[in-house]
């Protein structure tokens, strides 16, 4: 439990030294929502009805944009093949890893949302929401992107392949967040659907980081 | 017959599905024969360097 | 020693299956009987389905759409079943022939998704009016599709073909447990986005006459699995042990046949080839 600790003080720090990589994901999750005005014109009515959607495809882009570089650098200067041959669990390496990394990237992004939420139009009395579900969202799209990323670290090219294997297990977490908003600015509870956000987060939490670890052996032993 | 080809009007539905499923179906038979073919020819040329020189 | 003499006959079918020398030949006995097999079935479903059921009362003939839309999109489903099997063999085992089963199967299981989209639109446009209609089973059948390409495009993208095939094995797995998942949460979305709408798919209570055409093709249809999934696996064998000692056994019995080579022959060559 204190290497644990100890693992993300290090990966805080690191990540501090390296600030300006942690707000490139903020703004490219601004940029992301400024593009739709642009596209759709800004009539407030109909920025207000998409802005839901609008503002969950944003983080959803931007927690898969961050996701490649997690664990690429370890793998490749054999940190983690030194994890894998110390009696430290590697599941521990990546709970730390990804809780790190949420911090970093997502924490930003849930601290800004309600200025980008404001600028869309999104009814105030759904703010709330809004971040109630990112906050049980981000951590569990972070966790399952680290499955994809774990496997495709060990590649030099092919950029896009993350992208391509993680969006369709994304869609879940995209339809209960999108909806949880949705139904809140319609002035409706949206208990249920932050309900199931909350069990999505907790079966990622659990269950990804065994894939996540799996996947790391296997691009450590090829 | 004609009767049957036209399908009660829905002719090009029916017939597109069918036509359809049936181009995909010929291509998962065929593409791994050429594959096989292709890895075939690889492997004699591979194993038969006695026979090219006779 | 012991251990090999006393082995159960399951077990020791097991192991033979994941022998290339063994399998090899196996599957390409299979194969006439299986091709045979699966004409056998689809003949009969054929003429049943597209002749003699009678019109449906509300959709007309275009209801004949069903046999190959349902056949396929069970399939779709009942391929990746069988890879997530193969997946568990393949983790927990170490089997390579369950990998190449699995990068076998990915094919036909996108090809048959693809069929079942495609006459999904083919006869949502005279039922619906539209060629694409965000219905729950067509958008998990697109979902399924896409996970369908990326197991593909991953064991393609990674070189050693070991690695790769361990690496598609454990995103299978993963696909496994998360396609229940999106499957419900799309149905869900479905009913929230669309109201109750009856889809027109649904066939609550099927006649006979009806019925007994699609268990045939559905039957036909996974026959036709296993019969392009081992002529993909034999190429993926070939391919992949070029340099291997049963291919070169294969290619000098196949050449030895019509050209009547001595046995003196072949041990000449071996002794070369060292």
């Amino acid at each position: 439990m204190h290497s644990l600790f100890t693992l993300m003080q290090r990966d805080l720090r690191l990540a501090w030294r390296r600030r300006g990589e942690s707000y490139q994901n903020l703004l490219f999750f601004a940029m992301v929502v400024v593009l739709f005005p642009i596209a759709m014109g800004g009539s407030e009515a109909k920025l207000a009805q998409i802005a839901p959607g609008v503002l969950w495809i944003a983080a959803l882009l931007a927690a898969l944009m961050s996701m490649p570089v997690l664990f690429k650098d370890d793998l490749e200067d054999g940190t983690i093949e030194q994890w894998i041959l110390s009696r430290h669990s590697l599941i521990g390496f990546v709970w730390a890893r990804l809780l790190a990394h949420w911090l970093l990237t997502a924490v930003p992004l849930l601290l800004m949302a309600p200025f980008f939420a404001l600028a869309l139009h999104l009814p105030q009395a759904s703010l709330e929401t809004l971040l109630l579900s990112l906050l049980l969202g981000t951590p569990a799209l972070i966790f399952i992107g680290g499955i994809g990323s774990a496997l495709t670290s060990g590649l030099q090219k092919n950029s896009l392949l993350l992208p391509l294997l993680m969006l369709p297990f994304y869609l879940p977490i995209l339809i209960f967040g999108a909806s949880a908003v949705q139904v809140a600015a319609e002035g409706w509870s949206a208990a249920g659907q932050l309900y199931l956000l909350a069990a999505l987060l907790v079966l990622s939490l659990v269950l990804a980081p065994f894939a996540i670890a799996a996947a790391l052996r296997l691009g450590a032993t090829q | 017959m004609s009767e049957f080809l036209n399908m009660g009007g829905y002719a090009f539905y029916v017939w597109s599905a069918f036509g359809f499923s049936t181009l995909v179906m010929t291509i998962l038979l065929i593409q791994p024969l050429l594959q096989h073919a292709q890895a075939w020819r690889e492997a004699e040329a591979l194993h038969d360097h006695d026979g090219e020189r006779r | 020693m012991t251990e090999k003499r006393t082995m159960h006959p399951l077990l020791k079918w097991f192991y033979r299956l994941g022998a290339p020398a063994w399998f090899y030949p196996f599957a390409g006995k299979l194969l006439p009987w299986l091709g045979g097999l699966f004409l056998l079935l689809l003949v009969p479903g054929l003429y049943l389905g597209l002749w003699h059921a009678p019109a449906d009362y509300q959709q007309g003939d275009s209801f004949r759409i069903m046999y190959v839309h349902v056949p396929a999109a069970w399939l779709s489903m009942f391929v990746y079943f069988a890879m997530a099997v193969s997946a568990v063999i393949a983790l927990v085992w170490r089997v390579r022939m369950a990998e190449i089963m699995i990068i076998s199967s990915a094919p036909i299981g996108a090809g048959f998704a693809l069929i079942a989209l495609v006459s999904g639109a083919l006869w949502g446009k005279p039922m619906w009016g539209a060629w694409w209609v965000w219905d729950a089973r067509l958008t998990s059948e697109l979902i399924l599709l896409f996970i369908y390409l990326g197991i593909i495009a991953l064991y393609n993208a990674i070189d050693e073909r070991r690695s790769a095939g361990r690496a598609m094995s454990l995103l299978t797995l993963v696909g496994v447990v998360n396609l229940p998942i999106i499957h419900y949460s799309v149905v869900w979305w479905n009913t929230l986005h669309q109201g109750a709408t009856v889809s027109k798919f649904d066939t609550p209570s099927i006649h006979i006459d009806m019925l007994i055409p699609l268990l045939l093709m559905a039957a036909a249809f996974k026959v036709f699995y296993g019969w392009a999934m081992l002529l993909k696996m034999r190429a993926h064998l070939l391919e992949q042990d070029l340099h291997c000692g049963w291919v070169k056994e294969r290619i000098f019995n196949a050449q030895k046949m019509p050209r009547k080579n001595s046995t003196g022959r072949v041990a000449n060559q071996g002794h070369k080839h060292e």
